[in-house]
């Protein structure tokens, strides 16, 4: 075919070898991608597909908006909680109730938790075995391990070669068992690994220590929450009652033996993230300095409702500000609007779900949706045994959510864009620092707008973010102990609780900066019942199908361009779409008026 | 097949010690006492790591998250030393037909000798594509390997009851495994929203070491963590009997930890070893972190009513307004009775065992 360009400047040609990688693992959910190869192995063409949809937002259909939580929490148990907070948000936006200072900082320090661990966990479980090579770390010297470690963080206490040569031991021994267990069938001999051995076997060592300290920061969720995953919320503000001392202080939730214990676990994230993490991002990165594909839109067409401000409902002290920036023009952030119905809409041409008009977009509050599974025919294979999908037709679970019209990014980096370009102090800083140490480690001079649009800067981001997250919750916690010694002990505004107190129809947005981006959550409430409920979420952004008008979105314009070593070995592919950190769960969820097997459930 | 725990264990750098050390937390962790530790190590000396498919359905991966939470034993431990973890989309390595591979060789090396463990469900709506895996619906993936494992796992209340996506109306017709496919194949639920990360590894450390499933209740569940109320151990309990409630969130009674069964707490019907093991290691669970329980390893708990709604459907308190005087009369006899009865049980079987090798 002819190569096709479009609206948003990329061009397609789905002439050359189509290459399919379905499952994509090591990703919350399912998906699929399909791309096209020409004759030097570079990526022309692709195609990407949410292969699953659950259909939660029917199930909230009459249900009662205090229950709601709970049910869109269960959107995701990675990123968990951050449905949660979002539906108490939109809720409390409906009903205008405001919730207590100690409230929002408890909510506040949950969400950053969420943050650092999903970051910590995303990095060493599920994305660093794109870059990090197990088997390789086998040849390596653990005494050079050592001298690796101490350059790259004298900080970090467990540097010996001893500790490094008992790792290599137990990897060695869980090698030769010839039962590989999760690295079976991977790509170990592909030379897009380029880490040396000692690098490989220090980020060996830090997959181990991250799964095992991953546990130790979710306990703040458990403290606040009752467990993890899937914290409690409340709307009006946390159950977690605070009863500083006097009767029965020992058995309330919150007591000074349960704040020192959260502190504690914010220390953990602050040392993990400053001693590993980002050195551990930096290092790598620095051996993958000539791998700079993958950005796409990333620094460049990029959305975020802004999170985290230091006065609760006042967005300008947001600390990470929100907005929106097109085609690369960082001196031009636009601000967004939620509640616009001419901003924020979803389109359905290219995925299995059917509008009445489907040139048109619909705004969240007013969003419909109608299952309707089926294939294009220029499609390979048959409607329950796909073997190539086509893309001038459905071919996703997933919506395709534009602002005004524009294909965007969202995510860590789109954050990180947007308060770099705002002038934010703290990103400021802490980009131009790691950017000196990248450009140090690897020998280079790149500005932030060429390092961060790629692959890399997408995973320095979000790094970066968790460090930034950390900080941020040691400021939280000083807040809250001030908070409580100025007297103030609330933790809840039960005003509204009723539903009697309640309008009788009310509609409401909650935002939150869920780990993988922009999230928003829509609520229309009648009769003290939900009437509508619509989650737009950031995996439906990243890896939205083309719109009407041919717009591609992010997912597939980051696999643009892009060289592929071993055709078969979907090492490059697999890199770039985990540097976006998928949830398929959380993207494909969407109502429907007209389910099919609704029709036969009788209501009760 | 040749290898065994210990000596994988061993060959990894871990002491004699640290491993006899281990297994007196599991046999601790598995409410067995300090005798069964030597039967545990024995177990763990001469066994092979056992090969598990783990299979995602429709589902959050809350169950993968919770699992790896574990604390003793450390997933870590689990992965490397004691099963052998070779399909798990969503931590392995290999990705599309590399890892759809695995569970032919799977298959073809260890036929009726894996263990199959099922996270989320198979929706049947849409031919069943609403939940695809390399192009063909997930039932088909399930099927395929049930017929081929040795027994099956069903993780979280997705894969034991359905859970939220088979909520009403249930849009997808989400089911969960024992209906989504034919088999023969014995399958053991571990509900919960997710399950609590030490109950899912002690389940995999009690079938590894006695070589068979522990005692099933009558819906497939494991006695020794579900045969219990949260209310029935509950720290809140005496207040509970006192007539001492929440009546409201943040109200004196909440920061004192009254009971919260008048804001709706489902602790009174829901079986679970959330207020015994508690959550992440012991640090809390919903009821102490002042949330009710909302009873999220029952079948259908999300068409039960409202978070907040008062149990009004509990047999032994036969109307609310009896809650107060109701106490701790019947509802404690019984759950007595049944772990004694399941802790009796399970030391005769070991027993059993022990004699007959």
């Amino acid at each position: 075919m002819a190569i096709i360009q479009t609206p948003n400047g990329y061009n397609l040609d789905n002439s050359g070898q189509r290459v399919v990688v379905d499952p994509v693992t090591r990703i919350e959910g399912h998906m699929r991608v399909e791309v096209n190869l020409d004759e030097n192995n570079i990526i022309r063409n692709a195609v990407s597909t949410g292969t699953m949809w659950r259909g939660l937002e029917v199930i909230l259909k009459n249900r009662d908006p205090r229950d709601a939580w709970a049910f869109v929490e269960r959107i995701c148990g990675v990123c968990t909680g951050c449905h949660a907070l979002t539906s108490v948000r939109a809720v409390e936006d409906a009903l205008d109730i405001k919730i207590p200072y100690n409230a929002h900082l408890i909510r506040e320090i949950m969400a950053k938790t969420l943050q650092v661990h999903d970051h910590v966990v995303h990095f060493y479980h599920l994305h660093a075995l794109d870059w990090v090579n197990p088997v390789n770390a086998l040849k390596a010297d653990p005494k050079a391990t050592s001298d690796l470690q101490q350059m790259v963080s004298p900080a970090h206490p467990m540097s010996s070669p001893g500790y490094f040569r008992d790792i290599q031991t137990r990897i060695k021994k869980f090698i030769e068992s010839g039962q590989l267990g999760p690295f079976k069938n991977g790509y170990w001999d592909n030379p897009a690994y380029k880490l040396p051995p000692e690098a490989d076997l220090m980020a060996v060592a830090h997959y181990l220590e991250a799964l095992d300290l991953q546990k130790e920061f979710v306990k703040i969720h458990t403290v606040f929450g009752g467990k993890n995953p899937h914290p409690n919320y409340l709307v009006g503000g946390v159950a977690c009652a605070i009863n500083m001392d006097g009767d029965m202080s020992a058995g309330a939730p919150l007591n000074m033996e349960r704040l020192n214990f959260v502190l504690a676990r914010i220390q953990e994230m602050v040392d993990f993230n400053k001693n590993v993490y980002v050195p551990d991002v930096l290092a790598i990165a620095s051996f993958y300095k000539n791998d700079l594909w993958g950005g796409g839109m990333g620094a460049l067409s990029v959305m975020d409702y802004g999170a985290y401000p230091t006065t609760p409902y006042d967005k300008s002290t947001d600390q990470l500000p929100g907005g929106v920036i097109l085609n690369g023009n960082w001196n031009d952030v636009m601000p967004i609007d939620p509640r616009d119905p001419e901003q924020v809409q979803e389109f359905v041409g290219h995925s299995w779900y059917t509008y009445p008009d489907e040139t048109q977009g619909l705004h969240p509050w007013d969003g419909i949706t109608e299952p309707n599974y089926e294939l294009g025919p220029k499609s390979k294979g048959t409607r329950t045994n796909i073997e190539e999908l086509d893309e001038e037709a459905k071919y996703s679970w997933i919506k395709s959510p534009r602002w005004r019209g524009n294909a965007v990014e969202v995510g860590p980096l789109s954050r990180y864009v947007l308060a770099y370009a705002q002038g934010s102090d703290y990103v400021t800083e802490q980009v131009n620092r790691s950017l000196g140490a990248f450009n140090q480690l690897a020998g280079t001079n790149l500005d932030a707008k060429t390092a961060l649009n790629s692959t890399i800067g997408r995973t320095l981001a979000r790094a970066l973010e968790s460090e930034f997250c950390s900080d941020m919750m040691l400021d939280d916690f000083d807040n809250l102990i001030q908070n409580i010694k100025n007297g103030d002990t609330a933790t809840a505004n039960m005003e509204k609780w009723d539903p009697a107190t309640w309008p009788k129809e009310a509609k409401g947005v909650g935002t939150a900066a869920a780990p993988r981006g922009a999230l928003g959550h829509w609520i229309k409430i009648k009769d003290g019942k939900i009437d509508n409920y619509q989650c737009v979420v950031p995996t439906t952004w990243n890896g939205s199908p083309r719109d009407p008008e041919g717009n591609i979105g992010a997912f597939e314009a980051s696999l643009m361009n892009t060289p592929v070593e071993r055709a078969d070995e979907p090492v490059e592919i697999l890199r770039t779409l985990h540097s976006f950190d998928p949830c398929l769960a959380c993207s494909t969820h969407v109502m429907s008026e007209d389910g099919e097997e609704q029709a036969n459930v009788k209501v009760r | 097949m040749t290898e065994t725990f210990y000596e994988v264990m061993r060959r990894q750098g871990i002491s004699r010690r640290s491993f006899l050390k281990y297994c007196s937390l599991t046999a601790a962790a598995l409410g067995l006492g300090p005798e069964f530790a030597g039967k545990i190590a024995h177990a763990m000396e001469t066994k092979p790591r056992i090969p598990i498919l783990w299979l995602h359905g429709l589902e959050c991966t809350c169950c993968s998250e919770s699992f790896i939470r574990s604390a003793h034993p450390l997933a870590k431990d689990v992965i490397l030393s004691m099963v052998s973890l070779d399909y798990d989309d969503t931590i392995m390595a290999a990705a599309g037909h590399q890892a759809e591979a695995i569970i032919e060789e799977t298959i073809k090396k260890y036929d009726g000798n894996f263990i199959l463990a099922v996270e989320g469900n198979a929706p049947l709506n849409q031919d069943g594509m609403s939940c695809i895996i390399a192009g063909k619906p997930f039932q088909e993936q399930l099927q395929h390997v049930a017929d081929h494992c040795k027994a099956i796992i069903s993780w979280g209340s997705c894969a034991a009851y359905g859970c939220v996506q088979a909520a009403h109306p249930n849009p997808t017709k989400a089911v969960p495994t024992h209906k989504a496919i034919k088999t023969n194949k014995p399958i053991i639920k571990v509900p919960g929203c997710p399950p609590i990360a030490e109950v899912m590894t002690a389940v995999i450390t009690y079938i590894l070491t006695f070589e068979r499933f522990p005692e099933l209740d009558r819906q497939g569940r494991p006695k020794m963590f579900y045969s219990q109320r949260i209310h029935d151990k509950c720290y809140r309990r005496p207040h509970f009997d006192a007539g001492q409630f929440v009546e409201e969130f943040d109200d004196e009674g909440a920061r004192k930890g009254y009971c919260l069964y008048k804001v709706g707490c489902k602790g009174p019907t829901t079986y679970n070893a959330c207020s015994t093991i508690r959550w992440n290691e012991g640090t809390s669970f919903p009821i102490q972190a002042g949330h009710g329980c909302i009873g999220c390893s029952e079948d259908g708990f999300w068409d039960k009513g409202s978070w907040y709604a008062r149990l009004t459907d509990i047999n032994q308190f036969s109307v609310e307004g009896n809650a107060d005087k109701v106490g701790g009369t019947t509802a404690a006899v019984v759950g007595t009775a049944i772990a004694a009865h399941a802790a009796v049980s399970a030391v005769k079987r070991a027993q059993n065992k022990g004699d007959s090798k």
